[in-house]
């Protein structure tokens, strides 16, 4: 979905998403949080899944109806200046924020090497779309039977002999953020990883979308709206 | 020419500039940069619990046909946080404070409001007694007579600031609670708490929310909200806060014929971020359209029925 966003005044970073609402009578009711997909000069473009009653709606829109957006909310990534190589690592429409994140590091000369898991090789998205940022693109597929965690590991291995790694992203799978929380503690890389959850009020005022960070040897509570969706990938507690 | 209509009410003595508050749980500090709180009847902070709480697992909401379910749990940080804090925040704001507690015992309910009550600007004291995402199966001291009266009677002999009970709507009959609190001294009722709801994933078969069952709010339950408010504005003279699917201005209204003084928006925040000013100049709006000059002219209007 394309969206003019010129009305929004606001810097918008990836990693950051707006609450889109997906009706306009109460069923669906509670508005959907959408990950910013692609930056543009004069427009917005999100992607998104058809899951469920809201993304449904949003099908249905047609070229120059409305969208009422909430936004931009959520700590965006950050890309130091020091990075050289960036690696992403993403399932299925998880890659939506990690595009809007190859778009930025292409843009600050910043080389990214992605990995992309999904179902089957219909469900790969956006492989194009990164490659056209100069990202380097591998993909994995369980129709393949190469999405798993040893052969993704592998995988992150050979990517770190042919190129140092400065920094990984990493959105839409908890098994491989698992795995690439080992990875950078044993390679000493800093990670960031975009959580999705249950969103209520997506401003920090509900409780909804919870999770439980590390800091230092005492475990507590973030809010995943507010204080993230963007969060250091080391201190996430990954249930 | 229309007069401009007034648009305050009085709680149990707590006197506000117009009857459109926040519903405990659905607001916080963070709604500051959306809406002026300084244009709210009341500001309502979450409930405060004695001991930080971690919550329920999650997810923690999730939608139903009109509305959502919510098994939070009342994450808290404790009340030592929300005394130096939360309530301090809310300092720099004209509109009043209404501190809403929550706790595990009659005990403790009397303990938290003494120290709560003693905050200058807090100007009144809601008691959670019906929060259903605490106890299995929703149970809450809300659901018995006797122990609420108990609850308010202690909570009546630490404080003479204004008491507001939240009333849970998950009882046979609401008129005994409501009148529990009357008679233990409360000065004002918050008709009513989330309604004890569960949903089910029929693909995964789990249950839609971490906590299994949860409170039930939104527009969905307006009706059965509007019908607790008249039943409770029946059996007592103590004046009501109408809570439960106020989305619109007109929800509002009709709240108010039932009965009930003011209303507290939750859901609708979520919605419309800035749905409380919109609900406040619909009100204001319908009250110009019907040459209303003050709420008092709304509340407890509705028509009966002509009996033959």
């Amino acid at each position: 979905m394309v969206v003019d966003a010129s009305p929004v005044k606001e810097t918008i970073e990836p990693g950051q998403f707006f609450n889109i609402k997906c009706g306009e009578s109460y069923f669906p009711l509670l508005r959907r949080p959408f990950s910013i997909y692609k930056i543009n000069d004069t427009t917005l473009e999100f992607m998104y899944l058809v899951k469920g009653a809201g993304t449904k709606y949003l099908t249905r829109l047609e070229t120059g109806d409305k969208v009422n957006l909430f936004g931009p909310l959520g700590k965006p990534f950050s890309l130091e200046q020091s990075y050289q190589t960036i690696l992403l690592v993403a399932r299925g429409v998880g890659i939506a924020t990690l595009a809007a994140l190859a778009q930025k590091a292409a843009q600050d000369g910043i080389r990214a090497v992605a990995i992309l898991s999904a179902r089957t090789t219909n469900d790969l998205l956006a492989a194009q779309e990164l490659q056209e940022f100069g990202a380097e693109v591998y993909k994995v597929t369980e129709e393949e039977g190469t999405s798993d965690v040893a052969n993704v590991r592998k995988m992150v291995n050979q990517i770190m002999i042919e190129h140092p790694i400065d920094a990984v992203f990493t959105c839409g799978s908890k098994r491989l953020s698992i795995l690439l929380q080992d990875m950078i503690k044993e390679n000493h890389i800093p990670g960031q990883i975009a959580l999705e959850e249950h969103m209520g009020c997506a401003m920090g005022v509900c409780y909804a979308c919870v999770c439980d960070v590390k800091e230092e040897d005492a475990v507590h509570s973030v809010k995943v709206c507010k204080d993230g969706p963007v969060f250091p990938l080391e201190k996430v507690v990954l249930k | 020419m229309s007069i401009n209509p007034n648009l305050a009410v009085n709680i149990g003595g707590l006197q506000l500039q117009n009857p459109v508050m926040p519903a405990s749980g659905a607001f916080g500090e963070d709604m500051e940069e959306v809406i002026d709180f300084n244009r709210l009847g009341a500001v309502v902070p979450k409930s405060i619990t004695k001991q930080p709480r971690g919550g329920n697992q999650t997810p923690r909401v999730c939608e139903t046909y009109g509305g959502m379910i919510n098994s939070i749990g009342i994450q808290s940080k404790g009340i030592n946080y929300y005394l130096k804090h939360i309530l301090p925040y809310y300092q720099k704001y004209q509109s009043p404070l209404i501190s809403s507690i929550s706790a595990e015992s009659i005990d403790e309910f009397a303990e938290m409001s003494e120290t709560i009550a003693e905050v200058p600007h807090v100007r009144a004291i809601e008691l959670n007694i019906s929060c259903p995402n605490l106890k299995g199966n929703g149970l809450a001291f809300g659901m018995d007579e006797a122990l609420t009266y108990e609850l308010i009677r202690k909570v009546r002999g630490v404080t003479d600031k204004p008491i507001i009970a939240k009333l849970t709507p998950n009882v046979t009959s609401i008129q005994d609670i409501a009148r529990a609190c009357e008679e233990a001294g409360a000065d004002g009722l918050n008709v009513a708490n989330t309604m004890l709801a569960m949903a089910i994933d029929v693909e995964s078969r789990k249950p839609k929310v971490g906590n299994i069952m949860g409170g039930l709010s939104g527009p969905a339950v307006k009706p059965i909200i509007v019908r607790l408010i008249y039943q409770v504005y029946q059996a007592t003279k103590l004046p009501i806060i109408g809570c439960g699917g106020v989305m619109t201005g007109m929800d509002a209204i009709e709240m108010m014929l039932a009965g009930a003084t003011a209303v507290q928006v939750g859901t609708a925040n979520f919605v419309t971020p800035t749905a409380m000013i919109d609900i406040l100049e619909e009100i204001k709006a319908y009250m110009k359209r019907h040459g209303l000059v003050c709420i008092d002219d709304i509340v407890g209007g509705v028509a009966e029925p002509v009996t033959k």
